[in-house]
């Protein structure tokens, strides 16, 4: 039986704001760690969680300063953040609760269970002490959840788009996380100050992937940004290096019927990845380079909404929150 | 002279009322002992699982042996697990609130399950089965030659105004004749035991995945309780309902089922997906649905359109297809009732059979029965009166205080007097509503609805409760083994709708025979 594409679509947004929702929950907490490992006058502050997002405009509408409370609040729970820890859950279980005839019973159950749980433990999420333990927790159940999905749906269409959508916000992560590092080693104040420490930012950028320990045993070399930028870009084999996710999309979307147009989208981004050349990528044109896989990425899902979705009706269409 | 609609009982009304004080009610629980039953009240109402003081009755002995055997503390541990399997697992209906909007509820559930015997639910079982029959045979005969109403037997003109009766449907021929492929029946037991059908449902019943995931629930949370019993199980439901539908579209072998649903406000949304994935069929919405030139059903898929054979629609009649009906309703699909007609696509239930679950056409349900059947209705009505009579609507104006008052459309419980409980200014209201339009209006004496015991914050106390029995009708006919028991959370309430505080319980068909 053929998909309906109303469903195929929640089955993609699902599984976006899930990886969402766990991406944001490893971004928190690595910054917090790495903030404590850099000396007081260096420390890069919380303001670059919201650049990372693209939520500049929303966040300082509200909040006074970019200070640690107010961003944890912002990024944890905010509703007006559409990529808040707690929005991006609900947001998953809105979709989720459309489908609930086509994924797997247990599946909706933990979504429906981590939507009340991380209500319910706001509290502590946004208390420094707890923070770690808070996060950790979403952290977990999203895996869990796509263990769930990934082992308990036929893989089916409706696999691929879910596969698709995951893979698709994983890259946009990766290159958000390089981005924001470069931004704070790019900044004329803060560049010559944190040099010393330079290696240390990156090595917080592997962290917040969980990279760190895949990057050592396949790259067998110490921490330097060329590399790291090389690992995180290029690699096929790391599950969040942008290749290996775009790879994934690519292999999703070759077996999905009526595909061609959507790959004619993804073979620019293709050479533009293989043809990067870190070292040769000043901080500036780094940012460039970033911003524009982030476009390329969002051409892509513009090509699989047209092909696959269609008539997407006013107001129904999801906004990406960057 | 006064006559009743009722034609097989002349009961007297006094029998029917409320009786004073319900105060009777109070408790019953010491607080260092659980339970006990002995001090439970019975007052004069019948109760499922008490005879009298203390005795169980036939079949209960085991579970409030055991309930007995229960700590208080236990007991809340039990009630706490079920509430949060509940809302672990999504168990939700969706409410309407003007300050709130539409809210996502957890069902409410009692612990304490009800009991039938296996002996006395074949007996209903088969009412139920005769019922359905014979509803089928009627809407068929309205919409074809109307022999009951040339017979005299059924007044034609209640068709004119009918808000269910559909002059689209006329001459249509729907698979095997029938109409309401799936029915929702209303039965409610008086104080002296007798079994009554409150209502019948025929348009689009909810309820029955509230009655498979109570079954679940109460596995969960209390399986020791089902350690010395057999229970006769529910979860064939889906099954049957898949081969039901699937029969309607005779020529295919696989033929492509699907159920529409309004969407996820609809109140009944957790039903529509609970029913579309335990069958494995696609859950689709309006607008997922397109009628070609070719006046067949497809849907809109990632590989392009696919054609629809069945679709078990959870919409109303008139919001099926704006060509047909409300022009403005974006809940269905344009061409809908053409493609049907044509006989390209199969509905269940069919458009238009709902004329048969208007309530006064319910007052004539015995007569029907005994039209088409030649039978003598095996599960009786409960006594009516039609105040497009006139006579009996003298009758019905002057004890308005004593009766219950119910449009001849609606459900829910929605635009019902409860005479004895409503306050002059309600009374006048009605009294107006009625004279200025008779035929939209039956009366029936307030019944003392059976009660059955339920945890009630830390107590136990009696509480009202009906039940709602499933009837599927394509190639054989299926009666669900038991149904969904609905029970008024409230003291001495006997509204049992969910939408307006009502609960749930785990209804046991158990077979006690010999035993």
């Amino acid at each position: 039986m053929a998909m309906l594409s109303r469903v195929a679509e929640h089955l993609y947004w699902m599984a976006r704001y899930l990886e969402r929702a766990e991406n944001t929950a490893r971004l928190v907490n690595v910054n917090g760690s790495m903030i404590l490992d850099l000396p007081k006058h260096v420390r890069p502050g919380w303001s670059s969680l919201i650049s990372i997002t693209g939520a500049d405009e929303t966040f300082y509408k509200n909040y006074p300063s970019a200070a640690e409370g107010h961003v944890v609040k912002f990024m944890l729970a905010d509703d007006e953040n559409p990529g808040s820890i707690l929005s991006s859950i609900r947001s998953a279980r809105e979709n989720a609760r459309t489908i609930r005839d086509i994924i797997p019973r247990e599946a909706w159950e933990q979504i429906n269970e981590l939507h009340l749980k991380a209500r319910e433990n706001l509290a502590s999420g946004l208390s420094p002490k707890w923070r770690h333990a808070f996060l950790s927790e979403v952290i977990l159940s999203v895996q869990m959840i796509s263990g769930i999905l990934n082992e308990g749906m036929s893989h089916d269409a409706g696999h691929k788009f879910m596969n698709i959508g995951c893979n698709l916000e994983r890259a946009d992560m990766t290159t958000r996380i390089i981005d924001v590092r470069s931004l704070n080693l790019s900044q004329k104040d803060q560049a010559d100050a944190l040099k010393p420490f330079e290696n240390i930012l990156w090595m917080s950028v592997l962290k917040s992937l969980t990279a760190w320990q895949m990057y050592r045993r396949h790259m067998q070399a110490s921490v330097s940004r060329d590399a790291v930028l090389k690992f995180l870009l290029q690699d096929n084999q790391f599950p969040r290096a942008f290749r290996f996710c775009l790879d994934k999309v690519e292999n999703y979307l070759g077996r999905l019927p009526h595909s061609e147009a959507v790959l004619q989208a993804l073979s620019p981004l293709k050479s533009q990845i293989d043809a990067a050349n870190p070292e040769k990528l000043v901080q500036n044109e780094l940012m460039e380079y970033i911003d524009q896989l982030q476009i390329m990425l969002g051409d892509i899902h513009i090509a699989i909404d047209k092909n696959y979705f269609g008539e997407v009706e006013e107001g129904q269409s999801q906004s990406q929150s960057h | 002279m006064l006559k009743q609609s009722d034609s097989g009982k002349n009961r007297h009304l006094a029998y029917l009322l409320l009786p004073e004080g319900e105060e009777l009610f109070n408790l019953l629980n010491n607080h260092n002992m659980t339970i006990t039953w002995k001090d439970y009240p019975v007052n004069g109402y019948f109760d499922e699982l008490i005879s009298f003081e203390g005795e169980p009755r036939s079949g209960a002995e085991l579970l409030l042996k055991h309930l007995d055997g229960m700590t208080e503390t236990e007991l809340q541990e039990r009630k706490a697990a079920a509430d949060a399997a509940i809302l672990g697992m999504g168990i939700t209906f969706t409410v309407y609130s003007e300050n709130e909007g539409s809210i996502d509820r957890a069902w409410p559930f009692d612990i304490i399950p009800r009991i039938i015997t296996l002996r006395e639910w074949r007996r209903i079982e088969q009412g139920l089965k005769q019922r359905v029959k014979a509803l089928n045979l009627f809407i068929d005969d309205i919409y074809h030659d109307q022999k009951i109403v040339k017979d005299g037997v059924f007044p034609g003109d209640l068709l004119v105004d009918s808000k269910n009766f559909r002059p689209e449907c006329v001459g249509v021929n729907p698979p095997q004749g029938i109409w309401a492929h799936v029915c929702g029946s209303d039965l409610v037991r008086d104080h002296e035991g007798t079994v009554y059908v409150l209502e019948d449902n025929l348009r689009v019943p909810s309820g029955v995945s509230y009655m498979l995931e109570n079954r679940l629930v109460l596995k969960r949370v209390l399986p020791e309780l089902f350690e010395d019993y057999t229970i006769v199980p529910v979860d064939d439901y889906p099954s049957q309902l898949y081969q039901c539908l699937s029969s309607l579209a005779i020529d295919k072998k696989w033929p492509n089922v699907v159920v529409l649903t309004p969407g996820i406000y609809n109140s009944a949304y957790f039903e529509h997906c609970y029913l579309a994935q335990q069958m494995g069929v696609e859950l689709v919405e309006g607008k997922d649905l397109v009628v070609n030139d070719d006046d067949c059903v497809y849907m809109r898929t990632i590989e392009g359109l696919a054609k629809v054979d069945v679709i078990y629609r959870r919409i109303d009649d008139l919001f099926l297809d704006p060509e047909a009906f409300l022009p403005d309703s974006a809940l269905g699909v344009p061409g809908l009732l053409r493609a049907w007609k044509k006989g390209n696509v199969a509905l269940a239930n069919a458009p238009g059979a709902g004329v048969a679950d208007d309530k006064v056409v319910y007052t004539y349900v015995p007569d029907i029965i005994r039209y088409y059947l030649g039978e003598e209705a095996i599960l009786p009505n409960v006594p009516s009166f039609r105040c497009v009579n006139p006579e009996e609507c003298e009758y019905v104006l002057a004890n308005l205080d004593k009766l219950v008052v119910k449009p001849a459309n609606e459900s829910g419980g929605y635009g019902m007097l409860i005479g004895p409980k409503a306050s002059q200014e309600e009374l006048d209201e009605f009294s107006k509503l009625i004279r200025n339009d008779p035929r939209n209006y039956m009366a029936q004496p307030l019944l003392l609805l059976s009660t059955a015991p339920t945890l009630i914050g830390d107590k136990v106390e009696p509480r009202h409760l009906d039940l709602r029995p499933f009837v599927l009708s394509g190639q054989q006919t299926y009666v669900t083994n038991g149904g969904l028991t609905r029970v008024a959370l409230k003291k001495g309430s006997t509204v049992v709708n969910s939408s307006q505080g009502g609960g749930s319980k785990d209804t046991w068909i158990v077979d006690w025979e010999g035993e």
